[in-house]
């Protein structure tokens, strides 16, 4: 399929991508491509003009802090976060990163482009949520850092605007997390999907059941107060060709219990 | 500042052989490579990012080349169905193809190929269900892959 023709800009460092995007109505960031090439074929989006961050390294990298907090750039890739040595501090993001997909789109797809395309079926924006990430955001006019549970707004919207770029992402120290999903096939789009992390107290984030991942906070990891925890927050799921709504409610109700129970079982 | 352009001058190195083209920004590594190079090894599928037939090695990266832009690989060492062979003799992966009648219409073939060339060089003992997640970005609707998995088998040490 030929794209709709578009400009393209290759800038040699973040300062140069954020004037390049905010100098430009019709300007969007491309990260792997993975997604938006696709979207791009059929017209589903049509930007003016492609602002590439490959070759940008101050957005790679994978560090690991002194007090165990994981730092993850927005343009590392979900090949890079299953092999990083770093990474393995937090298991289960180069867990899930491994059941995405297929490995050409793993060697490319960024953790920054999934977060920041949000589409409901995707892994990683419920598993930020559950583990506590903080996203740092960038944009001309400085930097903020919010949590996960305000990055997420709707279908293929997060807080990352215009003229912003979603610099990196930090994941606290901890390890007792889980993450289940029901899939086309294995690896494959998700149907419903949860994740969930003991910290203290019990957090599951719900996939796939809403615009936005849907956090709740059962009382324990026991399977009956997960059950009641899901069916307290009364989600109203989409239906389509692969679930009805209350197939995939069901569904949300038994993820969750299988990541909990996961989440339980790790110390 | 780096140029905003709808069109660039890029140099790459395809299975040894430089080439230099101005390209527009629109063009996908896939039609790059078959309509500008000729090199019409490198299958379109499905067009959507799903079906492999495009797996091209991109800096000894496995990557499907419908899902990149031609100008974005100004630079790089890219490697096609084509350059697997040297002095036309099959590798002993592609003769394990045709020895286990790992292809029917042969369409996916040159996908599998890369696929399955880029993981006997990162693991050149893998085991089934790792030849199976290796070539889980692949489709093939003829053979119902046990004859390509033992193909592949056939090579790994």
């Amino acid at each position: 399929m030929l794209l709709r023709e578009v400009e393209y800009a290759k800038p040699a460092s973040v300062a140069e991508a954020l004037s390049i995007l905010a100098g430009n109505d019709g300007a969007r960031a491309l990260a792997g491509g993975q997604t938006l090439i696709n979207v791009m074929k059929a017209r589903a989006a049509s930007p003016d003009l492609l602002v590439d961050l490959n070759g940008l390294d101050d957005l790679k990298g994978i560090e690991l802090g002194g007090d165990g907090t994981l730092t993850i750039g927005a343009m590392a890739t979900y090949t890079e976060l299953g092999a990083a040595a770093e990474a393995r501090a937090r298991p289960i993001v180069g867990e899930v990163c491994m059941q995405i997909a297929d490995v050409q789109v793993r060697n490319r797809g960024t953790i920054g482009g999934n977060l920041c395309s949000n589409d409901p079926t995707n892994h990683l924006p419920p598993l930020m949520c559950a583990v506590g990430a903080q996203m740092t955001i960038v944009s001309q006019a400085g930097e903020r850092t919010i949590p996960a549970s305000e990055f997420f707004l709707g279908v293929y919207l997060t807080a990352v605007g215009p003229g912003e770029l979603l610099t990196r992402i930090s994941i606290p120290a901890g390890k007792q997390d889980g993450f289940a999903a029901v899939t086309l096939g294995a690896d494959g789009t998700c149907i419903a999907n949860a994740a969930a992390s003991i910290n203290g107290s019990l957090r599951v984030a719900l996939g796939c059941v809403d615009a936005v991942p849907i956090v709740v906070q059962p009382a324990s990891a026991d399977e009956d107060a997960v059950r009641e925890a899901v069916r307290a927050a009364a989600i109203d799921p989409p239906a389509d060709v692969h679930a009805s709504s209350e197939y995939r409610r069901h569904l949300a109700e038994v993820l969750a219990v299988r990541a909990a129970r996961q989440a339980a079982e790790r110390s | 500042m780096s140029v905003v352009a709808s069109s660039r001058a890029i140099t790459v190195t395809v299975n040894g052989v430089e080439y230099e083209r101005e390209v527009e920004a629109r063009k996908l590594l896939v039609h790059f490579l078959r309509d500008d190079l000729d090199l019409t090894g490198t299958h379109i599928g499905c067009d959507t990012g799903n079906c492999g037939a495009c797996s091209t090695i991109v800096d000894g990266q496995l990557l499907k080349s419908c899902m990149l832009l031609a100008v974005q690989t100004d630079g790089s060492t890219i490697e096609t169905v084509e350059g697997l062979s040297e002095d036309g003799q099959l590798t002993p992966l592609q003769q394990a193809f045709t020895d286990h009648h790992a292809l029917q219409c042969g369409y996916c073939t040159p996908g599998m190929l890369m696929s399955a060339t880029a993981l006997l060089r990162a693991n050149p003992s893998p085991s089934e269900a790792e030849i199976k997640k290796a070539l889980q970005g692949n489709i093939c609707r003829c053979t119902g892959y046990w004859n390509i998995f033992d193909a592949v088998k056939a090579v790994a040490r």
